[in-house]
């Protein structure tokens, strides 16, 4: 007999947070991108190659946290790519990003091969271990919630902070939103619009690589073939959920983390047939896009920057 | 001798300009697209070298693959139908300015339908069961459209990510199907086979090649007509051209966006509902290999017209087949064959790219 | 003494259009210079490369007597030069101050803004430029008349001797346009240099110490102000007189076919955009809604064409209750539109002349076979008869209309709404950012219309327009209709008056 309690319980909560860091890493990936006016459907690809990355680095050098580094330059670079396509080429920018993502989809896969001889799983390479905050960790149920888990999460919620602070509160951040708002106006006031476009998308595949490493080196340790599962898009609607806002799109990413939590716990409860399990993220994002989106006002209308 | 040499670099400009300057500008426009693909291959083969692997040897793999035999061809044009049919979903939703990329989705739940009635109608005459069939493809197709379609207009939800979304929802829901309720016995994910009623009939021994291929370059046809003849694909266009200047103009804009998309989820059902009764004569779980996917780089590749989808769809059923046989012979990971697609659409999408590129080996190229 | 500007043969052309043949421009420190010219004489272009936007194909710019290259907005700013523009770069939800330090934004240990130092200088700012803003609110919801000023706000916080004001007069009222000499004089007092860009002859002339007339893009003279008069300018301006007065048949027998009763309706921001407004048009009669641009005229546009729903009222076309009507029923009902913005709403740019000339027809019986299918020789028959009656320049039908100049865009308009043979036309600015032959032209075919009995709305910033054209008048203010007038029993001032909001005497 399956309790209610067996369900609910303190570590489903603790799973949501554990769910949430990816989705939330991606979703403030994608705030910076789309304040400064460029659309990044390619966070799936960026978080997918950062999962890749990270197990890859580690597996070479043994070291989690180069695996880490690793994750993020080469989100980075990935956003490089599609801050060049969208702002120097004028690519569309959602054909931009999906062509990212069926390569880092394609790319990972076929490394997967050459490294490891298998498209499918990696080997297990060392990952990164839980870290018990002092003090809160003892603080019966709380501490069981959030005490204990994986240094990126607490590193998510420092960005996360950083990030709001960094767009309100810094000339950067007013200057961002100026050129995703009215390029030309920022253009007028001295600001070179081209730069700073090409620094937030590489910011936001950063965190997006950020994010993809957590699924692999944070949790099983392991790359498998297409492990990000749509959850890059998630983002996205955690980022729209959340108005483009930091503390917004975390409290979305929260709620998603919840959705993949249980998803996986009646899974292994067996309670459900999977499939149909599976399907609750995705449509928890639809029914989230359907009742929210409706009073969103996107920061920009993303239209190419064209100087004379 | 030196000289010589020297002189060897601008003459070969000069007479590759002189190369570019007598092609008729019909074939002009499709030189970009060349090159992104040529571009492709090159940043393909450096991939390949660096992991150890022959690019020779793999790409030659390919092509006798993919047109070596007449299983070659035949294959090559079994895995180019479905895409064709999903490229031009694709493109009939982007000329309304809409981006329906949830078309494997679609041909997912399409394939189901058509392989519910092929298994659920056994006795009726072929000429009934097959239409019958393809219909309830297409209308699940549709329908799957229509979800999207109805949250966008009504609720102003991103098609990017809704049909994103129902994509997977499509392959979990089919997938537990599959798996429960009409699974056959077995060890294998997926249905009893469909009535012989309701097959589509295969062209080419001994190759898998079906009647779909017919049905799909009908559907070009179609496509094309509706665009270009008719008021329903003036009004698609100029919605995707300028909404603004067309709801002015009398045009409903939701009525005109809700069709582009259901008309793109049927064709995408449609495609799903050729693979079964033509190819599979059942529905098997993962039996589309990215199909969906596919169909977006075909659709841009070829220049977004449905002329070009045509060519480009059998460039990359070319591609799945030829990559196939490449990694059974020489070992290369089929993975290769998704960077290439990848390569081509980034390179095809940007125009200006491969003129900056031109521009730097001193080669002008202006587009009209 | 050294001039403040001077810029010596400045060429400038895009693709084959030249915009500056060989200008030669002096302007003196601390004088009010007047750059006057038509609609595409060059004046923005050349201020443009004055300011670093575009970099001129050949000549020299020259600031206190010292050669410079200008290759970027920030440049210009070093240098001292400040440019207000026509159309506002102010970021919507950003407030007056932020939109004011953009780019030079002062910090708390170079990392995080100083809101603080930021409200204390810029407070300072106003004061010493007799320029009252409240600092604090997003700019959106500002009047255009408030906007303006923070522009120059920006200007001024950056250092500018030299400002460069690009028709700014262009979106006030004639009280309005008083403020801002007002603050021009002062700045001039204050040693500033200010370059004046305008087609107005009026205002330049009693405002600028000297004028530079540019035409197609050639000096064709610098005056004093003082020892010239408007037709001369006029004259100097357009190379031949200017004709202002249209000839109007008296008509008796007129009956009402537009009838707008307490109609309200909300604008884009939530914000009330017409507060029951009410008033009749009738047929062989042309109405002209006067008002400052933002004070309702698009929102009227939009809820009598159906492209917005009203939030209240009622519309009546003849005796046909059209207020919830959509916009293809209108056409069908004989209401025909000119929209304001003739790129967004009134062409599709990527379609044909042919194509372009078709819509809202193109499921009619005229044009298809069957209701589906397309008739594409009933389309092109029309098209080639549109194209000889409105004088279309247009190479061939299927020419797309993104490659033709502004003023064939706007004939295609009127030829494909005016060939409907409509009960009523809505005009909106149709003569905005037209040269002086195709402003004619237009302007002739309104009341080539209205003599056949059409009923037309006129709605235009264009006092000038409004005057010479309306056999009525009415005055849009803040979404109320304040005044209706005949054009004999009123003058320009008094309309000038009432679209403030002050009351006449």
């Amino acid at each position: 007999m399956v309790e209610f309690l067996d369900i609910i319980n303190v570590g489903l909560f603790a799973a949501a947070i554990r769910m949430a860091t990816p989705i939330a890493s991606a979703a403030l990936g994608g705030i910076f991108s789309e304040r400064a006016g460029i659309i990044n459907i390619g966070l799936e690809g960026m978080m997918l190659t950062g999962a890749f990355a990270g197990v890859a680095a580690s597996f070479f050098s043994g070291n989690p946290w180069l695996g880490v580094l690793a994750a993020i330059l080469v989100g980075g670079l990935l956003g490089l790519l599609h801050a060049l396509l969208t702002v120097k080429f004028v690519v569309d920018q959602v054909v931009s990003g999906t062509g990212i993502n069926i390569f880092a989809l394609g790319f990972t896969a076929y490394m997967s091969q050459v490294i490891w001889g298998s498209r499918g799983a990696s080997e297990s390479v060392n990952g990164l271990e839980v870290v018990p905050i002092p003090v809160l960790s003892d603080i019966p149920v709380i501490g069981n919630i959030i005490g204990s888990h994986t240094p990126l999460v607490y590193l998510i919620i420092i960005v996360t902070v950083l990030s709001y602070i960094v767009l309100f509160k810094t000339p950067i951040g007013l200057r961002i939103r100026a050129v995703g708002e009215h390029p030309a106006a920022a253009d007028t006031a001295g600001i070179d619009v081209f730069r700073t476009k090409y620094l937030c998308v590489m910011v936001s595949g950063m965190l997006a690589g950020f994010g993809g490493v957590f699924l692999s080196l944070g949790h099983l340790h392991i790359f498998t073939w297409g492990m990000t599962g749509g959850r890059g898009f998630i983002a996205l609607a955690a980022m729209i959920f959340g108005q483009w806002m930091p503390f917004g799109a975390f409290g979305a990413s929260i709620l998603f983390g919840f959705a993949d939590a249980l998803q996986m716990r009646l899974q292994a409860l067996g309670l459900l047939p999977p499939q149909i399990i599976l399907t609750i993220p995705y449509v928890l994002t639809i029914a989230v896009l359907a009742g929210v989106v409706r009073k969103a006002r996107p920061p920009s209308n993303y239209k190419p920057y064209v100087k004379e | 001798m030196a000289e010589e040499m020297r002189q060897l670099i601008p003459r070969a400009k000069q007479m590759l300009r002189g190369f570019f300057a007598r092609i008729p500008s019909e074939l002009r426009k499709i030189i970009p697209q060349i090159i992104a693909i040529i571009l492709a291959f090159l940043v393909g083969a450096i991939v390949l070298q660096v992991t150890g692997y022959s690019p020779l040897e793999a790409y030659s793999a390919l092509i006798t693959g993919a047109f070596g035999d007449v299983f070659g061809i035949g294959q090559t044009f079994t895995q180019a139908t479905p895409i064709i049919f999903t490229a031009l979903a694709f493109l009939f939703a982007f000329k309304s300015g809409l981006f329906n990329i949830g078309a494997e989705g679609q041909l997912l739940v399409g394939g189901f339908a058509a392989a519910l009635v092929g298994i659920s109608f056994a006795g009726l005459p072929t000429l009934i069961h097959v239409p019958m069939a393809l219909l309830a493809g297409a209308f699940t197709g549709g329908l799957w459209g229509f979800i999207p379609a109805i949250l966008k207009i009504k609720l102003g939800a991103h098609e990017v990510i809704t049909t994103m979304m129902l994509s997977y929802v499509a392959f979990y829901v089919t997938g537990y199907m599959v798996n429960y309720p009409y699974k056959a016995p077995g060890w294998v994910s997926q249905t009893v086979p469909i009535a012989p009623s309701a097959e589509l009939p295969r062209i080419l021994q001994p190759t898998q090649l079906s009647a779909s291929i017919f049905i799909a370059v009908i559907l070009v046809v179609l496509t094309y007509y509706t665009l270009q003849k008719t008021t329903l694909g003036y009004e698609v266009r100029a919605i995707g051209l300028n909404p603004a200047a067309a709801e002015s103009g009398g045009i409903n804009i939701k009525r005109g966006m809700i069709l582009a998309l259901v008309i793109s989820g049927a064709m995408a059902g449609l495609g799903g509902a050729g693979e079964i009764l033509g190819v599979h004569r059942r529905f098997i779980e993962g039996f589309s290999p990215g199909y969906g996917w596919d169909g977006l780089a075909v659709a841009l590749v070829g220049g977004l017209n449905p002329v070009g989808v045509l060519i480009a769809a059998v460039l990359f059923g070319a591609l799945r087949s030829g990559g196939m046989v490449m990694t059974r012979v020489t070992r290369v990971p089929l993975d290769i064959v998704s960077i290439l697609q990848a390569l081509v659409i980034l390179f095809v999408a940007a125009p200006m790219l491969i003129k900056y590129l031109l521009r730097k080996g001193g080669i002008k190229w202006s587009s009209s | 003494m050294t001039s403040a500007v001077e810029m010596k043969g400045i060429s400038k052309a895009f693709y084959d259009v030249v915009a500056n043949d060989k200008i030669d421009l002096v302007v003196d420190k601390a004088e009010i210079h007047g750059l006057l010219g038509e609609n595409g004489a060059g004046k923005t272009v050349l201020m443009s490369i004055l300011y670093g936007l575009y970099r001129p194909d050949e000549g020299q710019i020259f600031i206190n007597g010292k050669e410079v290259k200008i290759d970027s907005p920030s440049a210009a700013i070093k240098l001292g030069v400040g440019m207000v523009h026509q159309h506002f770069m102010l970021v919507p939800s950003l407030t007056v101050a932020e939109n004011i330090v953009l780019g030079r934004e002062p910090t708390k240990g170079k990392l995080l803004l100083d809101m603080k130092q930021i409200m204390n200088e810029v407070k300072d700012f106003c004061e010493r430029s007799n320029l009252d803003v409240d600092l604090k609110t997003p700019t959106y919801t500002l009047s255009v008349g408030v906007q303006q000023r923070v522009e120059i706000l920006k200007v001024l916080y950056r250092g500018a001797d030299i400002l460069v004001l690009d028709e700014p007069t262009s979106v006030l009222t004639p009280q309005e346009a008083e403020g801002l000499f007002k603050a021009m004089r002062a700045l001039k007092e204050q040693a500033k240099t200010v370059i004046f860009i305008s087609h107005k002859l009026r205002e330049v002339l009693a405002i600028c110490d000297r004028i530079t007339v540019l035409r197609r893009g050639k000096v064709v003279g610098t005056v004093q102000a003082c020892e010239t008069d408007l037709d001369e300018l006029a004259k100097m301006m357009v190379g031949r007189q200017v004709v202002s007065t249209f000839k109007k048949k008296q008509v008796e027998k007129k009956e009402v076919v537009l009838k707008v009763e307490n109609l309200k309706a909300i604008n884009d921001r939530g914000l009330p955009a017409l507060k029951e407004v009410t008033f009749d048009v009738f047929s062989f009669e042309i109405l002209g809604v006067a008002g400052v641009e933002g004070n309702g005229q698009t929102e009227l546009a939009e809820t009598l064409t159906g492209l917005r729903k009203p939030a209240g009222g009622k519309v009546l076309l003849g005796n046909v209750d059209i207020t919830r009507a959509s916009p293809a029923e209108r056409i069908g009902l004989g209401i025909s539109n000119v929209p304001e913005d003739r790129h967004n709403r009134g062409l599709i740019l990527d379609f044909s002349v042919m194509e372009n000339l078709i819509l809202g027809s193109q499921d009619k019986p005229e044009f298809t076979t069957g209701r589906a299918r397309l008739d594409f020789k009933k389309a092109s028959d029309y098209t080639e008869k549109l194209v000889t009656d409105f004088s279309i320049k247009a190479p061939t039908k299927d020419t797309l209309v993104r490659n033709m100049s502004g003023g064939t865009q706007q004939k295609v308009i009127v030829a494909r709404e005016f060939s409907r043979k409509p009960k009523l036309i809505i005009a909106s600015q149709p003569t905005r950012g037209l040269d002086v032959g195709a402003t004619e032209y237009v302007r002739k075919k309104l009341v080539e219309m209205r003599d056949q009995g059409c009923a037309i709305l006129l709605i235009s910033a264009d006092l000038d327009e409004i005057c010479a054209l309306s056999d009525r008048i009415v005055v849009i203010y803040e979404g109320k209709i304040v005044a209706t007038k005949c054009p004999e029993e009123t003058s320009e001032q008094e309309i000038g008056l009432l679209m403030t909001g002050g009351k006449h005497g």
